[in-house]
């Protein structure tokens, strides 16, 4: 076992375990997080992410493996920890029978700022976060995204160095999203670390300069989305029907010219083949249109992470009813 | 309504955002008092945000009062607000007691709702949301008991033993209203849902509470009954308050009031704070 943290990174983690009764909800997660830049991670549902968090932000105590925090141990300085991290939790942990200023200037006062600063701190936040006309009114009221804001505003009361972000933008609608991402960027601009769990491939994608992707608790990949797409293979040809009932001959034509498995899509007139040699791709629509098939539309591109996600684990991450629409 | 005044997709002022995270201000660590008092106040907040609370606690014994005095009071005691005299006290401990379930609902809807995961996360003394929330039910209480006093005495109660009875009385039902709180956090912190805990919180405290010298003297009830009538330290209570209000002092209840609180105290605070601590 290591004795000395790594202080390039803002978390170092080792086989961390942890295990409710016969779930094993953990087990033996690794991460090496740099500091000062967003870290994804991705998983399903049940995947370990919330777990793994908790026992980063002290909130677990482990059943096994070590990690550092800032430096920091998380178990035999828990104090240190506590004092330079910050959790916004996949459930607002804000408090909805009090309004959104008094949320704020609650965790204010109790991270030691005096009566007058506390007000002046909420006010600065409430008008950053665009919740000052709302200021005034019981949470309860609020909408999911202006609920999202105030928890993570309540959550940079006192900047932190790292914060832990759970499934921030789940069940937001697209501006929302947006607002929760421009938030993001503006923390790691400021220079505090974001560790982020999402279940959202493309939200990983765009916000994270690192992934480590989690299944069944365990990291079962870890790179930059380039990497991780890269892993799987040259390329994916998207092709769009402009007769769904062809499909069937459309697949034929294409698994014998390409020697390759093709899957259908969710939507009924689309196919998708994985192609170890992407010059094949011009044969295959050659095929095509001499067998009378048209197209509607056809892409060959870098593999989506969703496609890395069937291939590293086998099933197909459950994000049907993601984050708006898809480009 | 539930209309949210969010301005079209991005932030009307990046500036702003970006100024308010540019604070790296640590103001340094609350203290211990500075955090248990600061919960306190969320906590009084919390009565004025939801009323009902209070309310609830309130009016049945409103009605009750009602209901005993004027049905029974005659065929009790001789007449209405002779019966009251005996009666109010008693209300006021019901009162009380029964708000103190309201701790562990309050203790478990914060774990629930994941509201106590950002205090646990808080570099702050870990027990100061338990202490804030109590002290906060105190004031809590004390309103609850001062409604009941007031409408008593608009209905014809006169305390004999005056403002020095009355805030004698009152303050060892707070004491032991504090210390049954223990068990009701306790309680908040073992079950699942705030349904539960004051389903089953309110079911403990009918035998605690009816079972008592609150309405009426044990002496016509059956052996069993009287037995545990006497034994129940909110007899105790009752008749040490009763004492108070109208001018005596019954220094045997006393003791015994004091005895069951400092025994309620020192086995289920260490309780709460340890499940606290501790939770999963
Ligand atoms: N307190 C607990 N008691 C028992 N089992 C738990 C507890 N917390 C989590 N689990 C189990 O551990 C596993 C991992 O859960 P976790 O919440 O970490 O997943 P997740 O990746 O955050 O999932 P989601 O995307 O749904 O939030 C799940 O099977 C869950 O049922
Ligand atoms: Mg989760």
């Amino acid at each position: 076992m290591q004795s000395n943290p790594n202080t390039e990174l803002a978390i170092e983690a080792h086989g961390l375990i942890k295990h409710f009764g016969g779930t094993k909800a953990v087990n033996g997660v690794d991460l090496l997080v740099p500091r000062g830049m967003v870290y994804g991670v991705l998983g399903p549902n049940g995947a370990g992410k919330t777990t793994t968090i908790r026992m980063l932000s002290t909130l677990l105590k482990p059943d096994g493996g070590h990690a550092w925090v800032m430096g920091h141990d998380l178990v035999r300085d828990v104090g240190a920890v506590r004092g330079c991290v910050s959790l916004t939790g996949q459930y607002a942990s804000v408090d909805e029978d009090l309004t959104g200023r008094e949320n704020l200037v609650l965790l204010a006062r109790l991270l030691g700022y005096s009566r007058r600063a506390s007000k002046e701190r909420s006010a600065e936040l409430l008008e950053a976060f665009d919740l000052a006309d709302a200021a005034r009114r019981q949470v309860r009221t609020y909408s999911g995204g202006m609920r999202r804001r105030l928890d993570i505003a309540a959550s940079i009361v006192v900047t932190p160095d790292l914060i832990f972000l759970d499934e921030p933008t789940t069940g937001l609608d697209p501006r929302s999203r947006n607002q929760v991402w421009d938030i993001v960027r503006a923390l790691v601009a400021g220079g505090t670390t974001v560790l982020l769990t999402t279940q959202y491939l493309d939200e990983a994608d765009q916000l994270a300069d690192r992934i480590a992707v989690i299944d069944h608790g365990k990291v079962i990949a870890e790179g930059t989305g380039g990497e991780l797409k890269a892993s799987v293979g040259s390329g994916a040809l998207h092709l769009r029907l402009k007769n769904p009932a062809l499909l069937l001959q459309a697949e034929g034509i294409l698994t014998a010219v390409l020697n390759a498995p093709v899957v259908a899509e969710a939507d009924p007139a689309t196919l998708m083949a994985r192609l170890a040699d992407t010059s094949k791709a011009t044969d295959a629509l050659a095929a095509l249109s001499q067998a009378g098939i048209e197209l509607e539309q056809f892409s060959l591109g870098q593999p989506s992470l969703d496609e890395v996600f069937l291939a590293l684990t086998g099933h197909p991450a459950e994000s049907e009813e993601k984050i708006g629409e898809q480009q | 309504m539930n209309v949210s005044p969010d301005r079209p997709s991005r932030f009307a002022s990046n500036e702003a955002l970006n100024r308010a995270l540019s604070t790296r201000l640590r103001p340094g660590q609350a203290s211990a008092w500075t955090a248990s008092l600061a919960f306190a106040w969320r906590g009084v907040l919390k009565i004025k945000h939801i009323p009902e609370q209070l309310i609830d606690v309130t009016m049945t014994p409103i009605l009750f009062t009602l209901m005993f005095t004027y049905l029974f009071g005659g065929a009790l005691a001789g007449s209405p607000t002779e019966y009251l005299q005996f009666l109010l006290p008693g209300i006021l401990v019901m009162t009380v007691l029964f708000s103190t379930v309201y701790s562990g609902v309050t203790i478990n809807t914060d774990v629930t709702k994941g509201v106590s995961d950002r205090f646990r996360s808080l570099p702050v003394w870990s027990s100061a949301p338990l202490v804030g929330s109590v002290l906060a039910d105190s004031v809590r209480y004390l309103m609850a008991a001062l409604v009941g006093l007031s409408f008593g005495m608009l209905l014809g109660f006169r305390p004999e033993g005056g403002v020095i009875g009355v805030v004698a009385g009152l303050s060892l039902l707070l004491v032991f209203a504090f210390s049954l709180s223990w068990v009701f956090t306790t309680m908040g912190l073992w079950m699942k849902t705030p349904n539960a805990v004051m389903n089953l919180g309110f079911m403990a405290m009918f035998p605690l509470t009816f079972m008592s010298n609150v309405f009426v003297e044990p002496e016509t009830m059956p052996g069993w009954l009287e037995w545990w009538v006497n034994v129940n330290p909110v007899s105790s209570l009752a008749t040490a308050m009763r004492a108070f209000m109208h001018g005596t002092f019954n220094l045997g209840q006393v003791i015994t009031v004091l005895l069951a609180s400092a025994a309620f105290t020192g086995v289920f605070a260490p309780l709460t704070l340890y499940l606290y601590r501790n939770k999963v």
